[in-house]
């Protein structure tokens, strides 16, 4: 396979297709920080599947170099869950959002989840339905007004990774749509991770949801209200650097270093990699507010990876039976000649 | 043998087995058949089993019953009425009256028609055969719970005993028709090898039932068929289900290319999917979806990575897959989609067998969206319908949807080993290297309209397709109306032209006659049964039943229009009749129809085509 040796740029990943999103749109960064990802990944572009549902995020595959599906509403799980089983060798990427997989596709979200089928998940999240023009969605917070919710909404939202995590998600992250220096290398994480991986991407709809995330995300106050966590790294940030999470007791607090008492030694160390979810969970659960909100890779667990279970599991039926046509088999069974 | 022995030499004899849900009717009725094939008979069998898996012990709505046809030759139905009926209890007896021929021998197990069960059946009175003026049946009264206790006195428990009545039953059937014990042996043995004790008290109970048929001959009929050789070679018996996994897996290894199935359990197809996730070492790969929708998504993204990739399902199941077969129709990708069609509508009777998903099948989807819809005739039939399927739905990329039905899916026949030599070659369109120069993926091979195959992994022609319309030159996403007009037109000649490709229609029975009977999918047994029974009276019928609906063979139209009359006997209230009008203009077939659930019964489709063929409508 020469080409596999080929170096690739992003370019060779970009389509020709003109980009037809709003002006704007945090869709953009996605697109651009995944053709480098794919680049660093080196996979060559026809080894990829780009697979999604419907919505503005579902857009993507089309201005992807690579073989891409653009399917129906919510299924872009189930889809790429066939793509994958069928040819493991392939790479496998399902671009969706927060409607198209938390709404109509939730049940094929949980459950590709739960197999922990190796595919790597992009959900664009931006708290509301773009390409319908303007109604809340399963991630909008209560009491949004939308032009489906006039008097905002009665109802809570699903929080992505609290879904993930209760699915028994083994790898997931969080960015900023915007964040050209992080997020390559957290898809290109999630790529390489075996297993279903979910990235949430926090994401700005300049139409209909403007602004949403700026109260976490502005540049001014993103370091105080924001942690980039990594695995094995403490867990610090601040403008100065200097506030730090401790647990107390159940409870995650923050606390500033050389206050109080608290010195480094204090302040926790992220591991993504145990396999008790209850820490990733309260740590991706933190809002903004109280706690920073944490980006980065908050769990990457190794797991069983169905496609590759299913694999092993065929070839141990093969070692412990010989028949390998239909012919052979049935001739194998309660059979009688008529001479 | 003393000459009071009445032996009943027959060409054909239906027997049916009956009992409550776990009497084990459905095994030994099995088991009956297949010891049947396996001595040279013909037969057909009919599994007819309520919802419930364990509905109250010994009422009317918890009867199972399996009935078969044996015959020497000319077996197309399980039979419309019964010679042999074994009821375990009173309320088999009496689901089962109304299926019994004046003269046919009842076997009860006295030990369970005591007063309690037959009020647990609703009886009024102690005579349930007087009560259901069963007046000219021969009864076998056979304490069967009791001899049963009595032939594992000491080895076995009270209620091995009671699991064992059905064997016991098996025994005196087998005495009756004159059979030898060593097949059911041999398949007792197979099915309890790793229990010992359970196999040797079966084994003692079936030679127990065997002599007590014996010792009693001298007061019952007892029958022998003839029996002929067919065609040499190697059988097996199976059942539609089974045919249908199978007719998949050997289209998977004519074409080359590894067999994926994603289904979700629903009655009566998910044998299906069990008969292919257990060969693994064929290498099949199945999931067991999360529902019916990712049933079929998982298929189709599993058919563009380039699997033969099928989902199968029933009528429910296809109703919520609808969208996403449009989105293989827009998409132009391979797809086997079977639809075990049950009664409906909605939950509908979910053990019981109908033909009313044709129209669903043909027009469930939005927009312009046309798929090839094909059906099987009978339970061995479903192995080259599923394979017929395959290799339409490779060499057209185009969905195809397998109506087979609860009758057949459960049903089964001796079936012939086939040799897959001698079935067509299944060629898909892969694109080729010397394409690549300016390919875009909906270029087409001009004969047929079929785009070519480029599968993910092959290097040069990576590309997007998916839901939207496409521009028919460049591929992009085209919204111009002109195209879509185009495009909407280009997906129904391609679906017309496989018209070119499929085999023309038969005709059967008097090709001469005046009268045309017309049928498609499962009733070719009855109605072909039915044809005979008219032919065998000197007149003349003609028999054409369509496999292949949409598109219709090429010589469909000439032989619909050739005949004076023409009536379309289907389980539906004339979704076939309807469909063959709008497609043929001027064409009026008389009808025939009936939505019960329940199998047709020869003896009233002869009354209503012989109503035809001597002007009496």
């Amino acid at each position: 396979m020469s080409s596999e040796e080929k170096k690739y740029v992003a370019k060779d990943y970009k389509s020709s297709q003109l980009v037809r999103w709003c002006p704007g749109c945090g869709d953009y960064g996605v697109l651009n920080n995944l053709h480098k990802a794919m680049s660093e990944l080196g996979v060559a572009p026809h080894n990829i599947a780009v697979i999604s549902g419907i919505g503005c995020s579902s857009r993507l595959p089309y201005y992807m170099n690579t073989y891409g599906f653009h399917t129906i509403h919510g299924r872009g799980a189930a889809i790429a869950t066939g793509v994958k089983v069928a040819n493991p060798e392939l790479s496998v990427w399902l671009s969706t959002g927060d409607g198209d997989c938390l709404a109509i596709g939730g049940n094929h979200f949980i459950h590709a989840v739960r197999r922990n089928v190796d595919i790597n998940i992009i959900l664009m999240n931006n708290k509301i339905y773009g390409l319908t023009k303007g109604q809340y969605s399963p991630t909008s917070d209560r009491g949004f007004v939308s032009k489906s919710s006039p008097f905002g909404t009665v109802e809570d939202p699903f929080r992505p990774a609290e879904l993930t995590l209760g699915a028994r998600g083994q790898f997931f992250a969080r960015i900023i749509d915007t964040d050209v220096k992080n997020s390559p290398e957290i898809m290109v994480a999630a790529a390489k991770h075996k297993g279903t991986s979910v990235i949430e991407v926090i994401l700005n709809c300049v139409i209909f949801n403007d602004g949403i995330n700026e109260k976490i995300i502005a540049r001014e106050t993103r370091s105080d209200k924001t942690i980039f966590l990594r695995h094995g790294e403490k867990m610090i940030f601040g403008k100065d650097n200097n506030k730090g999470i401790i647990l107390d007791g159940f409870e995650l607090k923050v606390v500033t270093l050389g206050e109080n008492g608290y010195t480094l030694d204090d302040v926790l160390v992220h591991d993504a990699t145990t396999s008790d979810p209850t820490l990733h969970l309260k740590l991706a659960l933190m809002d903004g507010l109280s706690l920073p909100a944490a980006l980065g890779i908050i769990r990457d667990v190794t797991a069983p990876v169905y496609d590759l279970e299913m694999e092993a599991q065929i070839e141990s039926v093969k070692k412990k039976r010989t028949e390998r046509t239909l012919k052979e088999f049935l001739m194998s069974g309660d059979v009688w000649e008529v001479k | 043998m003393t000459e009071k022995i009445k032996i009943k030499e027959l060409e054909r004899v239906v027997i049916r087995f009956s009992g409550d849900s776990g009497d084990g009717m459905q095994l030994v009725g099995t088991m009956f058949s297949n010891l049947s094939a396996e001595l040279g008979n013909e037969i057909i069998t009919f599994p007819d089993f309520p919802a419930e898996i364990r509905a109250p012990h010994g009422t009317l709505s918890g009867v199972s019953g399996f009935q078969m046809q044996v015959g020497s030759k000319n077996v197309y139905t399980p039979g419309d009425k019964a010679d042999v009926l074994v009821a375990m209890n009173p309320a088999a007896l009496k689901v089962n009256a109304q299926y019994l021929k004046p003269d046919s021998v009842v076997i009860i197990d006295t030990d369970s028609f005591q007063t309690a069960d037959l009020e647990k059946a609703l009886f009024k009175t102690d005579d349930p055969f007087k009560e259901l003026g069963l007046n000219s049946v021969q009864v076998v009264a056979a304490a069967i719970t009791q001899m049963c206790k009595d032939s594992l006195e000491g080895l076995s428990d009270n209620k091995q005993a009671l699991k064992s009545r059905n064997i016991f039953a098996l025994g005196l059937v087998c005495w009756l028709f004159n059979r030898p014990l060593y097949i059911v042996e041999k398949l007792l043995t197979a099915k309890f090898k790793k229990k010992a004790d359970i196999l040797q008290a079966n084994l003692l109970v079936l030679q127990a039932g065997f002599n007590y048929g014996h010792n009693i001959h001298a007061s019952i009929s007892s029958y022998r068929i003839e029996t002929i050789s067919h065609k040499k070679g190697f059988y097996t018996d199976i059942n539609g289900n089974k045919a249908t996994a199978y007719g998949l897996i050997a289209a998977s290894e004519k074409a080359g290319l590894p067999l994926f199935l994603s289904s979700y359990p629903i009655t009566p197809a998910t044998d299906i999917m069990q008969e292919l996730t257990i060969r693994k070492e064929l290498g099949v790969k199945v999931i067991q979806a999360e529902d019916e929708i990712a049933g079929i998504c998982m298929a189709i993204g599993a058919s563009f990575a380039g699997n033969l990739a099928a989902t199968s399902t029933s009528g429910p199941g296809l109703a919520l897959k609808s969208e996403a077969l449009g989105l293989a129709v827009m998409a132009e990708i391979p797809l086997v989609v079977i639809d075990v069609q049950r009664s409906g509508p909605s939950t509908g009777l979910p053990t019981k067998s109908e033909q009313t998903d044709l129209m669903q099948a043909l027009y469930g989807r939005n927009g312009e969206s046309p798929a090839v819809v094909i059906s099987a005739i009978s339970p061995t039939d479903c192995f080259d319908a599923a394979f017929w399927a395959s290799k339409i739905a490779l060499e057209h990329l185009t969905p195809v949807i397998l109506l087979t039905d609860g009758y057949i899916a459960n049903g089964s026949s001796a079936w012939q080993i086939p040799e897959l030599e001698e079935y067509p070659e299944i060629k898909p369109p892969f694109v080729k290297p010397e394409q690549i120069e300016g390919w875009t993926p909906y270029q087409r091979n001009p004969e047929n309209d079929v785009r070519y195959w480029a599968i993910p992994g092959t290097e040069g022609f990576a590309h997007r397709i998916g839901g939207l319309e496409k521009n028919s030159v460049t591929s992009a996403i085209s919204t111009d109306p002109d195209n879509h007009q185009e495009m909407v037109i280009l997906r129904q000649e391609k679906l017309d032209k496989i018209a070119n490709y499929i085999p023309l229609q038969e005709v059967l029975g008097d090709e001469d006659a005046d009268v045309l009977v017309v049928g498609w999918g499962g009733t070719f047994g009855h109605l072909y049964e039915a044809v005979q029974t008219i032919q065998n009276t000197g007149k003349k019928v003609a028999f054409a039943h369509f496999r292949f609906i949409s598109p219709l063979p090429k010589n469909a139209e000439e032989i619909l229009r050739k005949y004076k009359k023409v009536i379309v006997i289907e389980q539906n209230l004339g979704q076939f009749a309807g469909y063959l009008r709008a497609k043929i203009g001027g064409f009026n077939p008389y009808q025939f129809n009936r939505v019960k659930g329940q199998p047709f019964v020869v003896a009233r489709l002869v009354e209503e085509i012989s109503k035809i063929i001597n002007n009496e409508l």
